[in-house]
C-alpha cells in the first residue's frame, strides 16, 4: 500500500491537524517509510495460529454496576478553554 | 405455545405520476441500556442533572484513563438480544468509530462493528387490521452514547454537556423487512414493548432514550420479492438514511415524505444519491446533511484499551431462564386462559404493569368481565386526568372488589360505575361501600312489583298509550328504575311491566 499526497492530505484533515501543502510530500513519504516498516509483519506464516490479542492470559476486566464516580463539574471543566453556565462552550456548530 | 400463525400485511403502494412504487424500509434502533452507571465508567446514567455532573474523566477522555466494562450493560445487552430470540456471541469485541465532534471528548466512539454481542433475531410486528410482519434483526451491539449539544442558547456558541456521554445504548439493526410508515411505527412501539417487559431500556423516546435512524427506498412492485429470493441488495432502490428520529408520528411523516422525494427523481430520470438525511417536522421535509457525508470515513479499527468480551454459556442460560414472560406469549396465555378477545388482550399486555394490573384484579373471577372494567371504565377514567395504570388509585383488589359485587347480582351495571367513581375519588371496599350506601340492587319483585304498580296508578293516560304502542313500555321502566334509585334489576322491571301492562 502506498500513500499519495492526497491520501495524506485527506488522513490530515480528517485528524483535523493542518498540513500546509509543501508539507505533504514529506509527510506522504513519512506514512509510507512506516508502513513499509509495518508490511514486514506479512512475511512471517501465521496459518493455523488462532488471532491472538494479548501475550498474557488476561480477561476483560469488569465493574459492578454502581455509580463510583461523577459530581465534579468543576474538576471536568477545569481545562475548558471557555466554559458557560456549566456547559462547554465552543464555536457553534449546527448541522 | 405461542400461534405463529399470522398473513402478512400488503406493502404500501405509493402512486407515482408514471406507475406504482413501494417502500423498502430498515431501521437502527438505537435504545439506551437502563443500568445505573455508564457503560465504561462509574459516573451515573440519571437523567436531569446538572450539566457535566454525571462525568468520569473516562468520560471527558481526560489522557491516561481507561475504559473497565460495567457488566450489567453486558447482562441487558444479552437479556435484549434473548428477548428477541436472537443469537447470542460469545465472544464480541470493541472498536473505535472515528469522527470529531464537540460533544465527543474522545474524538472516538466505542462500539462493535465487527464482532457484536447480539447476532440474528427476530420481531412479529403486529398492525392493528389483524396483519403481522416478521421483522429480521440482523445484530445488536453496544457502543458508547455522546454528549449533547445545544445551540439555541447562545447565538455564537453551542453549549455542551457530556452527561450522556458514554451511557450504554443498544444498537438494533434490522433487515430492510418493513414495508410502510405504519409498519415501521409498529415495529418500534414492539421493539419498545419488549424492553420495557424486559425492563432493559424504559423507552422514553421524549427524552431520547429510544430513536431511530431509518433507511428508506423506493423499489417497482416485484422488486422487493427478488430481493427476498436472493437476499441480493441490487434488486432494491438507492437508500437515504433518515438520522436520529425520536417520535413515531415523524417517522411516518419522514418516510412518507422521503419516498415521494425520491419516486420524483426516479421518474424525472434521475439517481438517487446514497446519503444522510435530516428530518424537519416544522417544514415537514428530509435534507441533506452535507457536512457529515464529508467525515464518513470513520477509519474503525479494534479499541486496543480493551480485550475481546468473553461469556460463558452458562451466565446467557441463567439470563434466558430467568427471563419474563413476554408480550406475545402473555398476550397468547390471556387469549386463552381469560378467553378474551385478541383486540382486548393486545390492550391489555401493550404495558407490563397493565397486564400485571388486570392479572390481579382477573384472578378467580370473570375474565371478560373485568377486562372491560379495566379497559373500559379505568384506563378511560385514567386517559381523562393523564395519569398511566402505575398512578390508578383504585387498586386491583378494589376493581376486583366491584367485578365480583356485578357478578354477584348486587350491583347493576349502572351502579357498579356510580361504586366505581365513588372507588376512584374517595378509596375503600367496594362491598363495604355498597353496604353502607345502600347501593345493592333490588331483586325482591314484590318490592318491584310495588314500585310498577305505583308508577301505573299514577299515570293512567301512559298506560292507555302504552296498550296501542307497546314500545312505550320502556317509560315505565325508566319511572320505575328512578323511583327506585337505579337499584331495581332492570331486567325484572322489565319483564313486570310488560307483565302488569297486559303487552
Amino acid at each position: 500500500m502506498s500513500i499519495d499526497e492526497s491520501t495524506a492530505a485527506k488522513v490530515a484533515k480528517l485528524a483535523r491537524i493542518k498540513v500546509e501543502d509543501d508539507d505533504l510530500p514529506a509527510l506522504a513519504a513519512e506514512f509510507n517509510t512506516i508502513l513499509g516498516f509495518i508490511e514486514q509483519l506479512g512475511e512471517v506464516d501465521v496459518d493455523g495460529v488462532e488471532p491472538m490479542v494479548s501475550v498474557t492470559p488476561m480477561r476483560l476486566k469488569r465493574r459492578v454496576d454502581e455509580v463510583t464516580d461523577g459530581k465534579m463539574p468543576d474538576k471536568v471543566m477545569s481545562n475548558a478553554p471557555d466554559a458557560r453556565e456549566g456547559f462547554f462552550a465552543v464555536p457553534k456548530v449546527v448541522e | 405455545m405461542l400461534d405463529l400463525t399470522y398473513e402478512a400485511p400488503k406493502p404500501k403502494i405509493i402512486a407515482g405520476a408514471k406507475h406504482d412504487w413501494e417502500l423498502v424500509i430498515g431501521m437502527e434502533v438505537h435504545a439506551q441500556v437502563s443500568s445505573n452507571a455508564k457503560l465504561f465508567s462509574g459516573a451515573s446514567t440519571a437523567f436531569g442533572a446538572e450539566p457535566n455532573s454525571n462525568v468520569a474523566f473516562v468520560d471527558s477522555a481526560m489522557p491516561g484513563m481507561l475504559p473497565v466494562i460495567n457488566e450489567y450493560c453486558v447482562e441487558q445487552a444479552v437479556r435484549t438480544g434473548l428477548g428477541l430470540k436472537a443469537d447470542i456471541n460469545l465472544v464480541s469485541a470493541f472498536d473505535r468509530k472515528n469522527y470529531f465532534y464537540p460533544d465527543l471528548p474522545q474524538g472516538y466512539q466505542i462500539s462493535q462493528l465487527y464482532h457484536p454481542i447480539v447476532g440474528e433475531g427476530e420481531v412479529l410486528v403486529e398492525l392493528g387490521d389483524g396483519t403481522a410482519r416478521m421483522v429480521r434483526i440482523e445484530r445488536i451491539h453496544m457502543e458508547q452514547d455522546a454528549g449533547k449539544s445545544i445551540h439555541d442558547m447562545d447565538p455564537h456558541m453551542s453549549f455542551v454537556d457530556l452527561n450522556r456521554t458514554g451511557v450504554c445504548l443498544m444498537e438494533i439493526v434490522s433487515r430492510p423487512d418493513i414495508r410502510g410508515p405504519e409498519e415501521a411505527a409498529a415495529y418500534i412501539a414492539k421493539l419498545r414493548q419488549i424492553m420495557r417487559y424486559l425492563g432493559t431500556c424504559d423507552g422514553n423516546m421524549q427524552n431520547g432514550n429510544l430513536r431511530a435512524d431509518v433507511n428508506v427506498s423506493v423499489c417497482l412492485p416485484g422488486q422487493y420479492e427478488k430481493y427476498q429470493d436472493t437476499q441480493d441488495f441490487s434488486h432494491l432502490g438507492t437508500r437515504c438514511e433518515i438520522k436520529n428520529m425520536n417520535s413515531m408520528r415523524f417517522i411516518q411523516q419522514a418516510i412518507d415524505y422521503e419516498a415521494k422525494r425520491q419516486i420524483a427523481i426516479l421518474e424525472a430520470g434521475g439517481e438517487i444519491d446514497q446519503e444522510t438525511r435530516l428530518y424537519d417536522p416544522d417544514k415537514g421535509e428530509t435534507r441533506s446533511m452535507r457536512s457529515k457525508e464529508e467525515a464518513h470515513d470513520y477509519r474503525y479499527f479494534p479499541d486496543p484499551d480493551l480485550m475481546p468480551l468473553e461469556i460463558e454459556q452458562a451466565w446467557v442460560d441463567d439470563i434466558a431462564a430467568k427471563l419474563p414472560e413476554l408480550p406475545d406469549d402473555k398476550k397468547a396465555r390471556f387469549v386463552r386462559d381469560f378467553e378474551l378477545s385478541d383486540y382486548d388482550a393486545s390492550v391489555l399486555t401493550a404495558e407490563v404493569e397493565s397486564a400485571a394490573f388486570f392479572e390481579k384484579a382477573a384472578e378467580g373471577r370473570d375474565g371478560k368481565l373485568a377486562a372491560n372494567w379495566v379497559i373500559n371504565e379505568l384506563f378511560g377514567r385514567l386517559k381523562k386526568e393523564d395519569h398511566d395504570i402505575t398512578e390508578s388509585p383504585v387498586s386491583p383488589e378494589q376493581l376486583g372488589g366491584i367485578v365480583d359485587l356485578i357478578t354477584k347480582g348486587d350491583i347493576s351495571g349502572k351502579i357498579a360505575k356510580d361504586l366505581f367513581e365513588i372507588v376512584y375519588t374517595e378509596g375503600g371496599d367496594p362491598a363495604e361501600i355498597v353496604e353502607k350506601r345502600e347501593m345493592k340492587q333490588v331483586t325482591d319483585t314484590g318490592a318491584i312489583e310495588s314500585a310498577v304498580d305505583e308508577v301505573i296508578a299514577a299515570n293512567p293516560a301512559q298506560v292507555e298509550k302504552a296498550k296501542q304502542n307497546p314500545k312505550l313500555a320502556g317509560w315505565f321502566v325508566g319511572q320505575v328504575m328512578k323511583a327506585t334509585g337505579g337499584k331495581a334489576n332492570p331486567k325484572s322491571v322489565n319483564e313486570i311491566v310488560q307483565a302488569k301492562l297486559g303487552l
